[in-house]
């Protein structure tokens, strides 16, 4: 710092808020800081590896399983092990997109930037579903057809990309984990705090799901099949069993769970002190 | 300017700003005063939206801060917490609250060149001493060239050459016009920057004045005397308004009296003076007197209510 009299250099325009830049300002966030960015990597290289990897393993066992083993093994299956891989560093990620702004204090910074608030949820959502698309569109391709390559030798678990609901599910794929990663960010935007945001979603998806075994049948199977991950995977699935909702469907309440997330989140960052 | 009325805040049974009424004047620099605890931060925080009132109302610049369109180009603020992601670099810190007004990228390297920062500008702000996130926290609150700048504690951890260039700044700004309202706890500090002083004790207003006023008012200015033949001086002096203490080192402390009056009289009677001081409280004992009984966190004493 100079001992002569500081001035400010003047700014030729004042600037206005508006949506573009605040997606702009959210997307500058989101790439630098470099936690994200291993996050992001890794994603990358397990959903991608992972498929291929497990692919290798049943081709070269292929020969020592028997018929039922055999009957068992569903290429999209393999294909998409990834997915799942994906959903958690996604979700994550999504939780901490918010809740790192609030134990650093940048909200701060960010609400006194943007002070009608909503914009940077909105901003925060869109540049995030844009990420996890761009990402997850080519991880998913990738492992379809890398796997598909490896069973070249294999006739029942050769699928065309061009049968039916097989694209569908190839793409579901990468909207499903979207979706996830959208899901965290909202409770991430409620809960506000890293450690209780992936803990709520750690508990919607990994515990609740198998507590509804130790209900009677009848009622597991009724309500089992409208939980969010439940729902949510019946999107890339080639078709649905008993108790399953159809892929639309299990679109469509999966997306109802998200749009309820999201208006909570609203709601409560326009009403509670930053 | 900023203006609020009867603001007030609590949070659950606490009351943290309590009908708080003030306004702060451009082209001046004032000085929000206050013990700790005594609501200056959550005032601030009020100002900028990111707490609500519980009651009343604060403008800027003639309307609530997140009704303006460029919110940064009204106010530049700096807040007495962190408010910077500690795995992002300063330039990246800058550049996405650039982005959100449209501001270009060479106005953020001209807010890291103000500031002195360009040699850790590409650093993770998470490393940064104190005084270098003071910086930062400037930088971004002038990064918008508000009309008003809202700065909560800005020479904390900051080096001495480093307040030297926050004074300057601050008068700078105030000398273009704009408007300067910064909050201290050290009222040294103020008195070298600031014009006008709004104080506060535990959320309420305690005074609105000029920072001359203030000492003035705060604690009647005193005289020092020493004399080998106080007793006689004393009796010479005693009238009405007229009141003595003892001083330091055997010295007498007149007050109600002007040095040149205690002079006069010294002469007329014949007492020999060995000194003859004229004693200013200091900005520091005014604010001691005032705050006393609104110190929060106070060591001894009962806290008493005193309304303003």
């Amino acid at each position: 710092m100079s001992a002569v009299m500081p001035t400010v250099p003047k700014l030729e325009k004042p600037g206005r808020v508006t949506f573009p830049g605040v997606l702009r300002s959210e997307w500058t966030k989101f790439r630098s800081v470099r936690s994200t960015l291993w996050c992001v990597g890794i994603t990358v290289v397990l959903s991608i590896l992972i498929p291929i990897l497990v692919a290798i393993i049943n081709r070269t066992h292929w020969s020592q399983m028997n018929p039922s083993e055999q009957a068992n093994r569903h290429p999209l299956d393999i294909a998409f092990v990834g997915i799942f891989i994906a959903q958690l560093v996604i979700a994550v990620l999504g939780v901490l997109l918010i809740s790192a702004e609030y134990s650093t204090g940048s909200i701060r910074s960010t609400m006194t930037a943007v002070p009608k608030r909503l914009p940077v949820l909105w901003a925060k959502l869109l540049d995030y579903a844009l990420f996890t698309m761009a990402l997850m569109v080519p991880a998913v391709l990738i492992s379809f057809f890398s796997t598909q390559a490896i069973f070249d030798t294999i006739p029942q678990l050769q699928v065309s990309f061009s049968a039916p609901g097989v694209a569908r599910c190839v793409l579901m794929g990468a909207v499903y984990v979207t979706m996830v990663g959208i899901f965290a960010l909202a409770l991430g935007a409620i809960v506000r705090n890293t450690a209780g945001g992936i803990a709520t979603f750690a508990g919607i998806f990994f515990v609740i799901p198998p507590l509804m075994n130790l209900l009677p049948t009848n009622w597991n199977n009724a309500i089992s099949q409208y939980l969010p991950p439940n729902a949510g995977t019946q999107m890339f699935s080639l078709d649905h069993a008993a108790h399953t909702l159809t892929p639309l469907a299990g679109g469509v309440v999966f997306a109802g769970y998200c749009a309820v997330a999201i208006t909570i989140a609203a709601v409560l960052l326009r009403r509670r002190d930053v | 300017m900023i203006e609020a009325r009867e603001l007030t805040k609590h949070y659950g049974e606490k009351c943290a700003v309590d009908g708080l009424s003030f306004t702060v004047q451009p082209g001046i620099v004032t000085g929000f005063l206050g013990p700790n605890g005594s609501g200056k931060s959550t005032t601030m925080r009020l100002i900028l939206g990111l707490d609500a009132p519980t009651k009343g109302d604060v403008t800027v610049n003639g309307r609530h801060y997140r009704d303006h369109p460029a919110p940064l180009n009204e106010v530049g603020a700096l807040l007495e917490a962190r408010s910077v992601h500690t795995g992002r670099s300063a330039y990246n810190h800058l550049l996405a609250l650039a982005r959100t007004h449209g501001y270009p990228k060479r106005r953020v390297l001209e807010m890291i060149d103000l500031v002195g920062l360009h040699d850790v500008a590409r650093k993770r702000a998470g490393k940064f001493s104190l005084g270098m996130g003071q910086r930062l926290g400037i930088a971004a609150a002038l990064l918008g060239d508000p009309k008003t700048v809202l700065l909560d504690e800005p020479v904390n951890g900051l080096d001495p050459e480093g307040i030297h260039w926050v004074r300057n700044l601050l008068k700078g700004l105030a000398e273009e016009g704009k408007t300067v309202f910064v909050s201290s706890h050290l009222m040294t500090e103020m008195a070298l920057t600031a014009d006008h002083l709004i104080v506060i004790g535990r959320g309420k207003l305690i005074a609105d004045t000029s920072v001359d006023e203030f000492v003035a008012s705060a604690s009647g200015k005193a005289v020092l005397v020493r004399s080998p033949d106080l007793t006689r001086l004393r009796e010479e002096l005693a009238g009405p308004g007229v009141s003595f203490a003892d001083g330091e080192r055997g010295a007498l402390e007149v007050h109600g009296l002007t040095a040149e009056q205690v002079g006069d009289v010294a002469a007329a009677a014949g007492i020999a003076l060995h000194e003859l001081t004229p004693h200013q409280a200091s900005l520091e004992e005014a604010f001691m007197d005032l705050t006393r009984d609104e110190v929060e966190f106070g060591a001894t004493s009962p806290v008493e209510e005193v309304v303003a």
